[in-house]
């Protein structure tokens, strides 16, 4: 009949409950936080398998954008005829901005997500408050792969080379990986902050152009005006979109790298804790 | 209250679950909480009964430690709210009234996600996922999405996601609100259920018959102030209780009835009133027993009855027992009660 006594609620109070208030009592273990991490990615993933519509943005994005890009300005840019030449400029560099888009994403999904009743059951439960933001952006992350991975094909499709090795283009996908969850970490700080998913929406918009096309995405800074070529020169998303490029065509990395590496731990140092905060603190 | 050995396997019955003194919660200019004070006795249900806008899902997002009071302290099973909200999530289990469970995960993945989260291993957590279903009647419905759930079934699951981690003590906020009649009929079948195990409870409602159904003790407030409390058969003396509503085949006999009734001696019956009017007797009734012997008076002196009922008072009726007006808070909505919904 042992099915039947754990049916019983405990009516007393739970066994190990000291009255004392030692700081770290009660604190939640690494193995209990990765565990419950690991709850909330399947949550996540199965709220994506509940509504497959979600991952449109991740299928059709990159396709759209590369074909795109490279037929409507790789004759522009790299001469009539040959865009094959600029697939391999513009696929690396549309690589860091599928970060940034589908970072811009997670912002109005925490909005909503963090509206409904589930979340006050998460913040009531004993569990440390930032694995569910950190599984968000695991899944998200997950996202990001699945974009890259189809960027990718469509890239080689259209006559992609890779001219270093498989282990550059894994680097550069870690890289752009780092930055994206930097970004994200931004994105659900909005979320959390402001009223309405629209609202984050819009503002994201307003930060998202000026960075993704004053950058070397789309085209070479060496045409751009002095004053823009020194905002592209700090552009993250420049960094980034170069250290890819060299990553896979081969060239100079370490620059665009170091430079990539301190801006996303420098936005990851101060957006996580804010978001983390202002999670703890939402009411 | 230190020496408290909390890890008792029984402890004193009567000890406090529950301790709020003097819990202030404002908002701006709106006083969600004014000090208040209430205690739940370990095993037993406290209603707090008041109207929209007094303060109830404040005290419970308090208690939840989802907000920080402004001032005052609350401990819950030996946990102060704000001191150790880490060992306090242990131990509490909320069902609020905007159903906290993911809609878009089935009814299984929400209860097996609980389970992880409260540190079950996977196979408990499955075991305890499909023992809950089972219990709550939703094993048909365990692998559709929660947001396909009608209201009932919904708020059923709520229940037992709340359940999981076999919670000392748990909170129902408004459980009931908004649900049919029938559905609510479940829903109120559950607690009482839970209830007799042995959980300990603090119910919000706005409905005295909810509270009288479901609670030992009552604690009425409004505008974030303790108003009244006591156990529920007190409060319902103080406001009237049931009263039995007679309505005779033939009107002109009210007088007669009325007099039969005061000349028995009838405890508390002899406030019995006629209302000519609507043709029909009102009597206050304070228990089964008088019930049955005001109805065999009044056969037995041959009077020909048509319908009879009781009812309960309204809440506005206990506030006006109580406070001598009607609850002023009903119309102005406190920005915290999550009143999200945007008037159409």
């Amino acid at each position: 009949m042992s099915t039947v006594t754990t049916t019983k609620p405990a009516p007393t109070a739970p066994g190990p409950a000291p009255v004392d208030g030692r700081p770290g009592e009660g604190r939640i273990g690494l193995r209990a936080n990765l565990r419950h991490i690991g709850a909330l990615v399947r949550r996540n993933a199965l709220q994506i398998k509940q509504d497959p519509e979600s991952m449109f943005d991740v299928l059709f994005m990159p396709i759209i954008f590369t074909l795109l890009f490279v037929f409507v300005f790789g004759g522009a840019i790299s001469g009539k005829g040959q865009q094959e030449a600029y697939v391999n400029y513009v696929v690396p560099g549309l690589m860091a901005m599928m970060g940034m888009n589908i970072a811009m994403g997670v912002g109005t999904g925490v909005n909503d997500d963090f509206k409904k009743g589930v979340m006050d059951r998460f913040r009531s439960m004993p569990i440390a408050r930032s694995s569910v933001l950190i599984a968000k952006i695991v899944v998200e992350l997950g996202r990001m792969m699945v974009a890259i991975a189809i960027l990718l094909t469509v890239g080689f499709m259209l006559g992609l080379s890779i001219k270093t090795s498989v282990f550059d283009l894994l680097l550069s996908i870690g890289l752009s990986a780092v930055f994206g969850a930097s970004l994200m970490w931004i994105f659900i700080l909005l979320g959390l902050t402001m009223k309405t998913a629209q609202a984050v929406q819009g503002m994201a918009m307003l930060v998202l152009m000026p960075l993704q096309f004053g950058s070397s995405i789309f085209a070479p800074p060496s045409t751009m005006p002095g004053w823009l070529q020194s905002f592209t020169d700090y552009n993250p998303l420049s960094n980034l979109a170069d250290a890819a490029r060299g990553l896979i065509n081969g060239g100079a990395v370490a620059h665009p790298v170091t430079v990539t590496l301190i801006w996303s731990v420098a936005i990851t140092a101060v957006t996580m804790p804010l978001a983390v905060r202002k999670f703890r603190q939402k009411t | 209250m230190v020496d408290m050995t909390r890890n008792d396997k029984n402890p004193v019955h009567g000890s406090h679950a529950v301790e709020v003194r003097g819990l202030v919660k404002h908002y701006g200019e709106t006083k969600a909480l004014d000090g208040v004070d209430l205690d739940v006795r370990e095993g037993t249900v406290l209603g707090v009964l008041g109207p929209n806008g007094a303060g109830k899902t404040t005290l419970v997002r308090c208690l939840s430690t989802l907000i920080v009071p402004d001032a005052g302290t609350a401990t819950v099973a030996g946990f102060d709210v704000v001191r150790q909200p880490r060992q306090l999530r242990r131990t509490i289990g909320l069902t609020g009234q905007y159903a906290s469970v993911d809609e878009k995960l089935s009814g299984w993945e929400n209860l097996y996600m609980i389970g992880r989260l409260l540190d079950l291993s996977r196979k408990d957590a499955r075991s305890r996922a499909d023992e809950l279903l089972e219990r709550f009647s939703l094993t048909d419905a365990a692998k559709k999405a929660a947001m396909n759930y009608s209201g009932g079934m919904r708020r059923r699951l709520d229940l037992a996601a709340s359940m999981i981690g076999r919670p000392a003590v748990l909170y129902l906020d408004e459980p009931t609100t908004g649900l049919d009649p029938r559905t609510r009929n479940e829903v109120w079948d559950e607690v009482q259920r839970m209830v007799a195990e042995g959980a300990t409870v603090l119910l919000t409602t706005q409905y005295m018959e909810e509270a009288e159904q479901l609670a030992n003790e009552l604690t009425v407030i409004d505008k974030g102030k303790v108003i009244a409390n006591g156990k529920v058969d007190e409060l319902k003396a103080r406001v009237g209780g049931r009263t039995l509503r007679i309505r005779p085949v033939s009107s002109s006999d009210l007088p007669g009835m009325a007099r039969s009734l005061a000349e028995a001696g009838l405890d508390g019956v002899a406030g019995s009133q006629a209302v000519p009017d609507e043709g029909v007797l009102l009597v206050p009734i304070l228990s089964d027993e008088q019930l049955t012997a005001v109805v065999g008076l009044l056969a037995a002196r041959g009077y020909a009855i048509a319908d009879l009922g009781t009812y309960l008072p309204s809440l506005d009726e206990v506030f006006l027992a109580i406070t001598g007006q009607r609850p002023a808070s009903v119309e102005d909505s406190v920005p915290t009660e999550k009143t999200e919904e945007v008037a159409a």
